[in-house]
């Protein structure tokens, strides 16, 4: 019935940030992702749970287009993306950071957050040089203020430590106007005084901003997210509050390696 | 050398290195003390031969690109002013005045870079190679048969620049500055736009494609773009190409040729627009003087072995060699300077961005 299509996808907009339906991803005889179901209302902090190779960072490649999907549909914002190439997916509002950093190594670290800036507005293919008060050159200025790189913005990324290039990765995926932010691992090997500025700024975010985090430090995770979903090989097997999912005796049992971190 | 300043405005000729200035003084003054021979068999070839290896410095150094058929697009370049213009051969010539013919066929060659840019952009390293090859052989094999548009075999002859404000610009001093000036052009053009965004895109795209999609760049119509604007450079290459010989023919785009082209660029150095300028003169001023040491069959052999030490012992090329030799010198004794750093005061170094 088109009636009912239309009204529901009306209904989703505004609504949902992320829908998938169904998506699954093989490598070879692998299945990375089976059959994933999932919904994330606009402006809501998920976190993704789950042991190594669970199909997290999969997931996300699934959302971003990075590889495409096996089978199933993709729905951005209320608007099936399945078959848009990864940019427009990013010009649509959605970020996302790499769990290896996947950085310009030998470019400025302004430059690197000016490409993230220029990469969703016009001007991509400006034979000019940037001046100083272009309004992408501003707006990369105040996203490194913003995670504390802004003393080091002329160095080349290779010069950075690994702190400071994890959080230039959190720079990138702050450009624009993002509606939907994945966060692969952000807290990965950072120093306890690099997470609690992480934590931070996760959670200065404008409310309107919602993400998605992969984090193996439960602290971390459950601090800053608003549902949990839990995977384990390729599937969802668990989906709720922070709380529930804390005390949960499935959960327990398959964290106790990790457990000890939280609370 | 600061070249923010120099296109802003706000720059002084006390911020210029001094062997920019004198490397333009020399080849400003170079027609006055240099034989016909000299301004036009050297001067002029080399500043031909290095706009043609530009355009693939461009595509390769700063795009990763390395395209075999930018000599193909600057003869058809050259052909279409054949085509569309005068020759002498009572075949097509269709008798254009020069300033059309010149636009269109530097936008037909631009055309033409951009389709062997959408064909082959998908591809990488060895692909990407063999196609813009399998276009280079296709086209030369092309025009060898097709006796209507390009006359077989034996192409066309009699292809002049206009006389204009009375002077015959194929006259050595005129052409020399004519080559000079467009050569000029392109170099700085490259230059400058190598810190644009397009260029740094460019460059971020050939290091890490997928960030950059991720950053929402459309990465394979960024190549394309690029592709665009060799096809430009390699046109105007083209055009003063068959004014300076005159004539175009299949033997002006065969596959050897082609191969000296990328063997000028990566000779010269691929990190610097410098770097075609510096292979072509090293490549003229050998192809002219190695015959009076060996005879002509060896010539390719001079250049084969040339091209493997280059290779084998500086891969940035001569330009290499020449900033480590610098290096060396200037930053003797301290550790914290190695001499293979890239140089990071200038903006067009492509040493900037590490390879992936
Ligand atoms: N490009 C690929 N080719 C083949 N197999 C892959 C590829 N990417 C992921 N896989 C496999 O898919 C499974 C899920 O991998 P994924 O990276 O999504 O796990 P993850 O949950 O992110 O794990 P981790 O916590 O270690 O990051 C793993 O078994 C992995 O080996
Ligand atoms: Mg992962």
């Amino acid at each position: 019935m088109p009636g009912t299509d239309a009204l529901s996808r009306l209904q989703n907009t505004g609504q949902y940030a992320l829908e998938l339906e169904a998506v699954s991803r093989h490598f070879g005889a692998l299945v990375a992702l089976a059959d994933v179901n999932m919904s994330v209302k606009a402006g809501e902090r998920r976190a993704v749970l789950g042991s190594n190779g669970a199909g997290k960072t999969t997931l996300f490649n699934a959302i971003t287009g990075d590889f495409p999907t096996t089978t199933g549909r993709v729905r951005l914002f209320g608007e099936d993306v399945t078959d848009l190439p990864t940019q427009e997916r990013i010009r649509r509002g959605l970020r996302r950071t790499y769990q290896i950093s996947l950085l310009f190594n030998g470019l400025s670290v302004l430059d690197n957050t000016f490409l993230a800036c220029r990469g969703v507005t016009r001007g991509r293919f400006s034979l000019r040089r940037p001046k100083r008060d272009d309004s992408s050159m501003e707006l990369a200025q105040s996203l490194l203020e913003a995670v504390h790189l802004d003393d080091v913005k002329d160095k080349l990324v290779s010069e950075l430590s690994y702190g400071q290039q994890r959080q230039l990765e959190i720079a990138l995926a702050l450009s624009g106007a993002p509606r939907l932010i994945l966060f692969d691992e952000p807290a990965a090997g950072l120093s306890p005084t690099e997470r609690t500025l992480l934590v931070n700024i996760l959670q200065s975010l404008p409310t309107h901003i919602g993400f998605i985090i992969i984090e193996h430090d439960m602290d971390v995770a459950l601090r800053v997210s608003d549902r949990v979903t839990m995977m384990h090989n390729g599937r969802i097997f668990k989906e709720g509050t922070p709380e529930e999912i804390e005390n949960d005796d499935e959960v327990q049992e398959l964290y106790l390696g990790h457990g000890g971190g939280h609370d | 050398m600061n070249s923010s300043r120099l296109f802003s405005g706000s720059f002084s000729l006390r911020e210029l290195h001094p062997a920019t200035i004198v490397t333009v003084v020399f080849l400003i003054a170079y027609p006055s003390f240099a034989s016909n021979f000299f301004i036009l068999q050297i001067g002029a070839y080399s500043l031909i031969l290095g706009t043609i290896a530009l355009s693939l410095m461009m595509l390769a150094g700063y795009g990763g690109m390395v395209s075999l058929a930018q000599l193909t697009v600057a003869g058809l370049a050259a052909y279409l002013m054949a085509i569309l213009g005068d020759n002498s051969m009572g075949v097509m010539g269709l008798g254009w005045p020069w300033w059309l013919t010149v636009i269109v066929s530097v936008l037909g060659a631009a055309l033409f870079s951009t389709f062997i840019g959408a064909v082959s952009v998908r591809t990488e390293g060895i692909y990407t190679i063999m196609i813009t090859l399998a276009v280079a052989v296709a086209f030369f094999y092309f025009v060898r048969q097709n006796y209507v548009l390009f006359n077989g075999f034996t192409g066309f002859a009699g292809v002049e620049p206009p006389t204009l404000f009375g002077v015959y610009w194929r006259d050595p001093v005129p052409f020399y500055y004519l080559t000079l000036t467009v050569a000029a052009g392109f170099f700085f053009a490259v230059y400058y736009c190598a810190r644009s965004t397009f260029g740094l895109g460019l460059q971020a795209i050939r290091d890490n494609p997928r960030r950059m999609r991720a950053l929402g760049f459309n990465i394979t119509l960024h190549r394309i773009v690029a592709y665009f604007f060799a096809g430009v450079i390699a046109g105007f290459a083209g055009v003063l190409l068959v004014w300076f010989n005159g004539r175009v023919s299949p033997g002006t785009i065969g596959v050897d040729v082609a191969i000296d082209i990328l063997v000028i660029a990566v000779v010269g150095g691929m990190r610097h627009p410098i770097g075609p300028f510096i292979g072509a003169i090293a490549f003229v001023l050998l192809e002219n003087f190695a015959i009076d040491l060996i005879d002509r069959e060896r010539f390719n052999m001079v250049i084969g072995t040339a091209f493997l030490l280059v290779v084998l012992f500086s891969p940035d090329g001569l330009l290499g060699l020449w900033n480590r030799f610098r290096d060396r010198f200037r930053f003797r004794g301290n550790a914290l300077l190695g001499a293979e750093r890239v140089n990071k005061d200038d903006p067009a170094s492509t040493g900037s961005l590490e390879k992936s």
